[in-house]
């Protein structure tokens, strides 16, 4: 099979009529060699009256074929030039209507505004959405609250099964990804703890910055971005899928309150969940950065741990585990805002699912800043 | 139509297995070309199986499967495009990409396998967004801003882009309010009629049976249980297709293809 060809039959310019005849497979696979075909047949001839197409040894004509035709067609007509297609078959009659009804009329694309002006638009709609995203979340803290109320007034109403399911998911699935972890971050911490106090022969101290460090700060820390990494996407995630396929919606026609039924026993779970990751974490980072103290800064482990036993109070220790039940909470409300958020596609899922993370990490980061406010000022 | 009885699809002696469960347990059929063949068969029977193992979306365990005349199997991946690029897939949500306008959808297909310049590309996104019975100005919308018709006609437009010489279509009016299912209907018909292409629907629709179908395929039992036209689905005597064509639900004689 030829590809398709358009060659001048008869005509001369003076005499205003030229007659073309097309042949060959007129098809998409051949689109791209005829488009230049069309373009210079259809090049503006002064005192052109009419012109024809013969389109009778046409082999094959698909919809490609027959709008090159077509546009080749309208091109005359706007010059008020006759055209038109002689010796069409039978069979391309129906699939050049269709084409020859299609008007084209592309509406002119949205103006694009001043480069400054969208800035402006777009930081504004931004803080305003900062904004409506604090109410969201006074709302849902509120939400959260008066389900928990209502469940300690009707504790039959309370679904145990659900939050245990996803205190597993959030607890128990979590532990050696946490564990592991938190042993490298503790042993991470000794190694340059003693690689820069051994130069003052400090090393000794390395024990009480690893001992502070990580029961104050870094095993809760570590922990809840973990947790947000780990579990509030997955929240976001699960709850927006539901959102998107209406179950949200059913539930409340029957009668119940998606935030009792869906939202309380994970929040509920993650509140329990973190503050004991919290501990498991922080004890195995005390593991990893004794390990590292003893095998690489040949601090015997008896003498870490009575050195760690005056460095740290049990006060260290509770500031650290204080801390975790709000981060949580910080954590889970984040999440179940975002998931029920989401829209209908797809991407309006992966959009919130990223937000979620985003949002309570940096909430949780803002949040141990307030905390360590507040503990200074009562003096711990 | 169907003059040449040329067949496009030969599935000989297809078993399918899902996670050891036998879906389809020795199906032959042919699907001719010009011809729309309506696949109906009780809901989980396997119907989008035997399509999504067509198209090779699913992996067979035993049979052929001969497309355009060649064997499926073995084939190299440039031999495999050629064959894709002749066939169009019509999804039942639509599957339409949501991250991309409707003209970009449609011109998804014609930016990988065809080498036209964007003006022609965008005329012929318009075309067939036009053909398919949508106006214009849907060209610049996203997925998200369309109903449920819409979406079925975009993704029509879509799986129509290359101009497929067979149409995959999986319950192409599921969803559809009864004024739009038949006017998909009638734009199925005159769109097979202006191209020649050969369909293959699954569809439960009844209405769609009587009004497009040349031919209609029924599975039963993993097997290809009878084959034939409207009228030979109405005499039978098989007792679910009894009770498909006569049950509650149908109107026998009301409508006919016309």
């Amino acid at each position: 099979m030829t590809a398709g060809t358009l060659t001048l039959v008869s005509g001369e310019s003076g005499r205003g009529h030229i007659r073309l005849a097309a042949a060959g497979v007129w098809t998409a696979e051949n689109a791209g060699a005829i488009e230049p075909l069309i373009e210079a047949a259809t090049r503006p001839i002064p005192s052109l009256k009419s012109i024809s197409i013969d389109t009778a040894n046409i082999e094959r004509l698909d919809s490609f074929g027959a709008w090159l035709l077509e546009r080749a067609l309208r091109t005359w007509r706007d010059r008020e030039c006759e055209a038109n297609i002689v010796g069409l078959k039978d069979d391309y009659r129906g699939l050049f209507e269709k084409v020859h009804a299609a008007t084209q009329k592309l509406p002119p694309p949205p103006k694009k505004r001043n480069s400054i002006v969208a800035t402006l638009d777009s930081v504004g709609r931004t803080m305003v959405a900062v904004f409506d995203d604090l109410v969201l979340l006074a709302q849902m803290v509120g939400s959260v609250m008066t389900a928990f109320g209502r469940v300690l007034l009707h504790p039959s109403r309370f679904r145990f099964t659900s939050m245990v399911n996803h205190l597993e998911r959030v607890g128990w699935h979590a532990l050696p990804i946490i564990l592991l972890i938190t042993v490298l971050i503790g042993a991470i911490l000794a190694q340059q703890g003693i690689f820069h106090f051994r130069k003052f022969g400090a090393d000794i101290y390395v024990v009480d910055m690893v001992g502070v460090l990580v029961l104050r700060e870094l095993g809760v820390l570590i922990v809840c971005i973990m947790i947000a990494g780990r579990s509030g996407s997955s929240y976001t995630a699960e709850l927006g899928a539901m959102k998107m396929r209406e179950e949200v919606d059913a539930l409340r026609t029957m009668g119940f309150d998606p935030v009792e039924v869906l939202i309380l026993p994970r929040i509920l779970a993650i509140v329990i969940a973190v503050p004991i990751l919290t501990l498991f974490g922080s004890l195995a980072a005390l593991y990893g950065g004794g390990l590292v103290a003893w095998l690489y800064g040949g601090i015997a482990p008896e003498v870490f741990l009575s050195r760690l036993r005056e460095a740290i109070s049990m006060q260290t220790f509770e500031v650290g585990m204080l801390k975790a039940p709000f981060m949580a909470l910080v954590i889970g409300v984040v999440a179940c805002v975002e998931g029920l958020q989401v829209q209908g596609s797809a991407e309006s899922l992966g959009e919130r699912t990223t937000n979620s993370v985003v949002k309570s990490i940096f909430l949780v980061i803002v949040l141990d800043g307030f905390f360590a406010m507040f503990f200074a000022s009562i003096g711990l | 139509m169907a003059n040449a009885r040329e067949p496009v699809i030969q599935v000989r002696d297809l078993v399918v297995e899902l996670k050891s469960n036998r879906i389809l347990n020795g199906v032959t059929l042919d699907v001719y070309r010009g011809e729309i063949l309506g696949f109906v068969g009780a809901s989980g029977a396997g119907k989008s199986v035997l399509t999504r193992t067509i198209v090779g979306l699913l992996p067979k365990v035993e049979g052929t499967i001969e497309v355009f005349g060649t064997n499926l199997d073995g084939l190299d991946e440039d031999q495999r495009r050629d064959i894709e690029r002749r066939w169009g897939i019509l999804f039942q949500q639509g599957a339409l990409f949501s991250s991309l306008t409707v003209g970009q959808n449609v011109e998804f297909p014609m930016l990988e396998y065809l080498d036209i310049s964007p003006k022609l590309m965008t005329e012929m996104a318009i075309t067939k967004l036009e053909m398919v019975g949508l106006k214009p100005e849907v060209y610049r919308k996203y997925p998200s801003e369309l109903s449920g018709g819409m979406i079925k006609r975009v993704a029509l437009a879509r799986a129509l882009a290359l101009d497929p010489e067979i149409l995959f279509l999986d319950e192409p009016t599921s969803g559809l309010d009864p004024i739009s299912a038949h006017e998909f209907d009638q734009l199925i018909l005159t769109l097979q009629r202006t191209s020649q292409m050969a369909i293959f629907m699954v569809t439960h629709d009844l209405d769609s049976l009587y009004a497009t179908c040349d031919r209609i395929a029924v599975l039963l039992d993993g097997k290809i249980g009878v084959t034939g036209n409207i009228d030979t689905m109405l005499a039978s005597e098989q007792p679910w297709l009894k009770a498909y064509f006569h049950g509650a639900r149908a109107r026998v004689g009301q409508h006919g293809k016309q």
